[in-house]
């Protein structure tokens, strides 16, 4: 029998129980419509961290503080104090590392932020005017302290945008003065706020909004101890940016080279990472994530491929005499077979095809959707829907395949007596 | 042509050896028309699976159309089965909500003879259903079912028509219909026609009656009208 014709007596089989067959069909349905939808919510964790870590600036190195364990990215700043602004001039340098288009040295603490009555726990960055330009960092209003405010030790600040909500609310922050108190130097500073930072939306990672920066040498004047033995201000980070994006790996040696030279020690003391490497890193946890997801969701496709077995073999058993009638006319082992798997196949790739679209349907109903206040982002990946209807096809196949082993080889002389 | 030598089938029924055939021997030439009779048990059934080439004797050959059969694979005895057999069964069997045509075309599709159709069409209206091509199973009567199944074992023009009880479903107006219809088609196609039955007027009709008891023939009669 030719395949138009099997695939037409299949489907004639099929119709003419169509409850059962819609039942079986939702099985395959939602199990391809979870897999789509978990995947998708993986897919969408990867990319909106690989956004955030790409919103913090382009071709960037850091350099902290402290060395990596083996062939680990190191999550925190590190504990040994001893990378200093006289490290990050002589990396900033044109004559020590070449291919580096800005070096933007940082002293991260925690401050009290006190403003109009409002106050607020925030992260405090010292920096230069450079950190505009790395960080691609634009503002909402007002202006960036510039290099003339970095020499004179001004005692000025830009907010971040929402640590600009927290002290100020709703009134114009620019111009405005505010109290800077550390802890850790236990000494506080007033200072005037010269702009507040257009909003990155970061979260997590590398929430850029939650912050206050002021001048390196302000910080490093009025507001920090941290000093190395032989009294030179030390600095938590240092972010490079490369002029190109093909320079990075190259910039990293130089940098590595330089600080090893200027360090003297055997073992390095700090870190040199790139914004690929942070990339990298993030991106094996979220894949993770996505395989995690995609198992979950494999299982119920795989209830969902039991249950057309389930229901192949009720049908194989009802169907005994047609069986018999079919052989008594001619048909051979191999008909019957795929007249059956044929059955499984319609079912299992109908429910695909379905489970696509209740899939990418179900994602974008998500998409936007906040879990746990951290908003979910959902991307459908054309390699997922491949896999789902794949998965799906190859399910059919082998839940198929043994209720129509079992069709097939069916005695014609007990299958035409079977009533 | 038919030719059965030695043959016999033999069931393993709890160690106890039952030989539901044994060592019959039976010749039919082409265009005959045989009634093979006898009370049930008598190897009837089993005798028929075997000329039906749905079943391989445990002893003895089987010739049909001078290729020995006794030997071939389920594949190849299905392949024989669409071309040099045609089924009539006391219950019809039809394939349920499948309409007439598609019934007949059938055994031409599992060959994958071209003009099915055509040859469907053809066959349906040699039976005299012309008009009900399309009709399901539960809408013609058991007279027109039976002769949708007579349609489907022509159609692929066979060297013999094995009729199993053709009437033993029918209500007795039909009876004569089914198997004048089924005469028919043995007198003016030539087709070998072998009637199994335990009904001694439909017997009586064939021109050859073999009749079993205890799988063994104990008679094999040519009628008079036969010559």
């Amino acid at each position: 029998m030719s395949a138009l014709q099997t695939l037409r007596v299949s489907l004639a089989a099929l119709t003419a129980n169509a409850l059962r067959t819609a039942l079986t069909t939702l099985g395959i349905v939602i199990g391809v419509g979870a897999v789509i939808a978990l995947i998708s919510i993986g897919n969408g964790a990867q990319v909106t961290v690989q956004r955030q870590i790409q919103s913090l600036g382009t071709n960037l190195i850091f350099i902290t503080p402290g060395a990596t364990n083996t062939g680990g990215v190191r999550g925190g700043i590190g504990s040994a104090q001893t990378l200093t602004i006289q490290d990050a001039q002589a990396i900033g340098d044109p004559t020590q590392v070449q291919g580096i288009s800005a070096v933007v040295p940082e002293i991260l603490t925690g401050a009290q932020l006190v403003g109009t009555g409002r106050n607020a726990f925030t992260r405090l960055v010292g920096t230069t005017a450079e950190y505009a330009q790395a960080y691609d960092a634009s503002l909402a209003e007002g202006s960036f302290f510039t290099d003339q405010e970095v020499q004179s030790r001004s005692t000025v600040a830009v907010l971040g945008a929402t640590v600009a909500q927290e002290v100020f609310g709703s009134a114009d922050p620019v111009g405005q003065q505010m109290l800077i108190f550390v802890p850790a130097a236990r000494t506080s500073l007033h200072v005037r706020v010269l702009g507040v930072l257009r909003s990155k939306g970061g979260t997590g990672i590398a929430n850029v909004d939650d912050q206050v920066l002021m001048p390196i040498s302000s910080l490093s004047q009025y507001l920090s101890r941290q000093r190395a033995a032989n009294g030179e201000q030390l600095v938590n980070l240092v972010a490079v940016q490369a002029q190109r994006a093909s320079l990075v790996p190259q910039v990293q040696q130089g940098i590595t080279s330089l600080l090893d030279a200027r360090h003297q020690v055997a073992t390095p003391d700090f870190t040199v990472v790139s914004q690929q490497d942070v990339s990298a890193a993030y991106e094996s946890v979220t894949r993770n994530l996505t395989i995690v997801l995609g198992f979950i969701a494999g299982i119920s496709l795989l209830v969902g491929g039991i249950g057309i077995m389930n229901i192949m073999l009720v049908s194989v058993v009802e169907r005994t005499r047609e069986i018999g009638i079919r052989k008594a006319v001619g048909a051979r082992t191999r008909d019957i077979l795929s007249q059956f798997l044929t059955e499984s196949l319609v079912v299992s790739l109908a429910g695909g095809i379905v489970g696509v679209a209740v899939g990418i349907f179900a994602s974008r109903l998500i998409d936007g959707k906040s879990l746990n206040g951290q908003p979910l982002h959902t991307v459908v990946s054309g390699g997922s829907v491949l896999l789902a209807v794949g998965v799906s096809v190859a399910i059919g196949l082998f839940f198929g395949m043994y209720p129509a082993t079992r069709a097939a080889r069916l005695d014609p002389i007990q299958a035409l007596r079977y009533e | 042509m038919i030719r059965l030598s030695h043959v016999s089938r033999i069931y393993h029924l709890g160690g106890t050896e039952v030989r539901a055939l044994d060592d019959v021997s039976l010749d039919v030439e082409n265009g005959e028309y045989l009634a093979i009779t006898g009370p049930s048990g008598s190897g009837k059934s089993t005798l028929m699976n075997l000329l039906g080439c749905l079943d391989r004797p445990d002893q003895g050959t089987y010739e049909l159309d001078g290729q020995d059969v006794s030997t071939l694979s389920p594949d190849e005895l299905a392949t024989v089965r669409g071309r040099k057999l045609g089924f009539v069964f006391q219950s019809f069997n039809l394939l349920p909500r499948v309409p007439a045509v598609e019934q007949v075309e059938l055994p031409l599709l599992y060959q994958r003879v071209p003009d099915s159709r055509a040859r469907a069409l053809e066959a349906l209206r040699a039976v005299g259903l012309g008009d009900r091509v399309d009709h399901r199973p539960n809408e013609l009567s058991g007279g027109q079912q039976q002769r949708v199944a007579i349609a489907r074992a022509i159609v692929s023009e066979p060297s013999f028509i094995l009729a199993d009880e053709p009437t033993g479903n029918l209500a007795s107006g039909q009876k004569d219909e089914v198997m004048h219809l089924l005469e028919e088609m043995n007198r003016a196609r030539g087709i070998t026609l072998v009637v199994v039955t335990h009904e001694p007027e439909i017997a009586g009709r064939a021109h050859r009656v073999v009749a079993l008891r205890d799988g063994c023939v104990v008679q094999d009669a040519r009628a008079e009208a036969a010559r």
